[in-house]
């Protein structure tokens, strides 16, 4: 059987998944920024596909975008974790409840 | 040939990002990075079967060089040593898998209520030229703007990494 775009966009399907699950069943936040990183690889897979089978680079140019705002979102929101720890001594989203009623 | 490579590099992108998020073995973010860096390598795998050379080069020069050595560094300055005891809790394991499956419930019931037509065989080729050519003519200020954002996140990284924040 030959590999089509719907192989593609299942396991890209599958991997936005994995990466949802690692978001609210993990607790440290270094781990739910990589299973963050994990569902944005996700859309780029479904993108770079869709932009080989439709014949159009359009798709793979906004996977370009989608890196570049990546880094920087990695960048600034690791830059938050270490504030955070810095003020807490905890890296953990059970200790972070200034916002809890 | 092709459809045995991409059958290896999605069984290896799937099984490295589940190690990743559920790791049995070991719940140290050290561990749950090294995986990462192999599922990006797999996916730039999957990008070299789709004929994007350019973006599995980036996507291994970015992703796995410079976003990596990042998480490791933040890893390596805070002192984690109680993440490696940590446990799954039931409720959590619960919730995640309720939602998770209903997403991807829905992507597959998409998928199979509307299926991709008949493609004709496919030629877009995305090699540094053709990428090129596109980013410098049609999307030229959208690349601009994109530099802006860098800078914003360059000056925002520096101002929250200064020692006693105001």
């Amino acid at each position: 059987m030959n590999v089509g775009l719907g192989h593609y966009l299942v396991v890209s399907a599958l991997l936005f998944a994995l990466g949802l699950f690692g978001v609210i069943a993990r607790r440290n936040l270094l781990v739910i920024y990589m299973s963050l990183e994990l569902m944005l690889n996700a859309a780029n897979l479904a993108l770079v596909a869709f932009s080989r089978f439709t014949n159009n680079l359009d798709g793979q140019i906004l996977v370009f975008f989608v890196i570049t705002v990546a880094a920087a979102e990695v960048s600034v929101g690791l830059a938050l974790i270490v504030a955070l720890y810095r003020k807490r001594r905890s890296a953990h989203v059970e200790d972070l409840t200034a916002m809890k009623l | 040939m092709q459809d045995i490579l991409f059958y290896i590099f999605a069984y290896l992108a799937l099984q490295f990002g589940f190690l990743v998020v559920a790791n049995p073995f070991s719940r140290n973010p050290v561990t749950s990075a090294m995986f990462l860096v192999l599922t990006i390598a797999s996916l730039a795998g999957l990008f070299v079967l789709l004929h994007a050379f350019f973006l599995a080069a980036v996507q291994v020069l970015v992703y796995a060089g410079a976003v990596m050595v990042l998480f490791l560094f933040v890893i390596m300055l805070l002192d984690l040593r109680a993440e490696e005891r940590e446990r799954l809790r039931t409720f959590e394991v619960v919730a995640g898998l309720i939602s998770a499956g209903a997403i991807l419930f829905i992507f597959l019931a998409t998928l199979v209520h509307s299926p991709p037509g008949i493609q004709q065989s496919p030629t877009a080729e995305g090699g540094t030229i053709a990428l090129g050519r596109l980013l410098f003519s049609h999307y030229l200020l959208p690349f601009e703007i994109v530099s802006v954002l860098l800078l914003v996140a360059m000056v925002g990284v520096v101002l929250l990494s200064k020692k006693n924040l105001k």
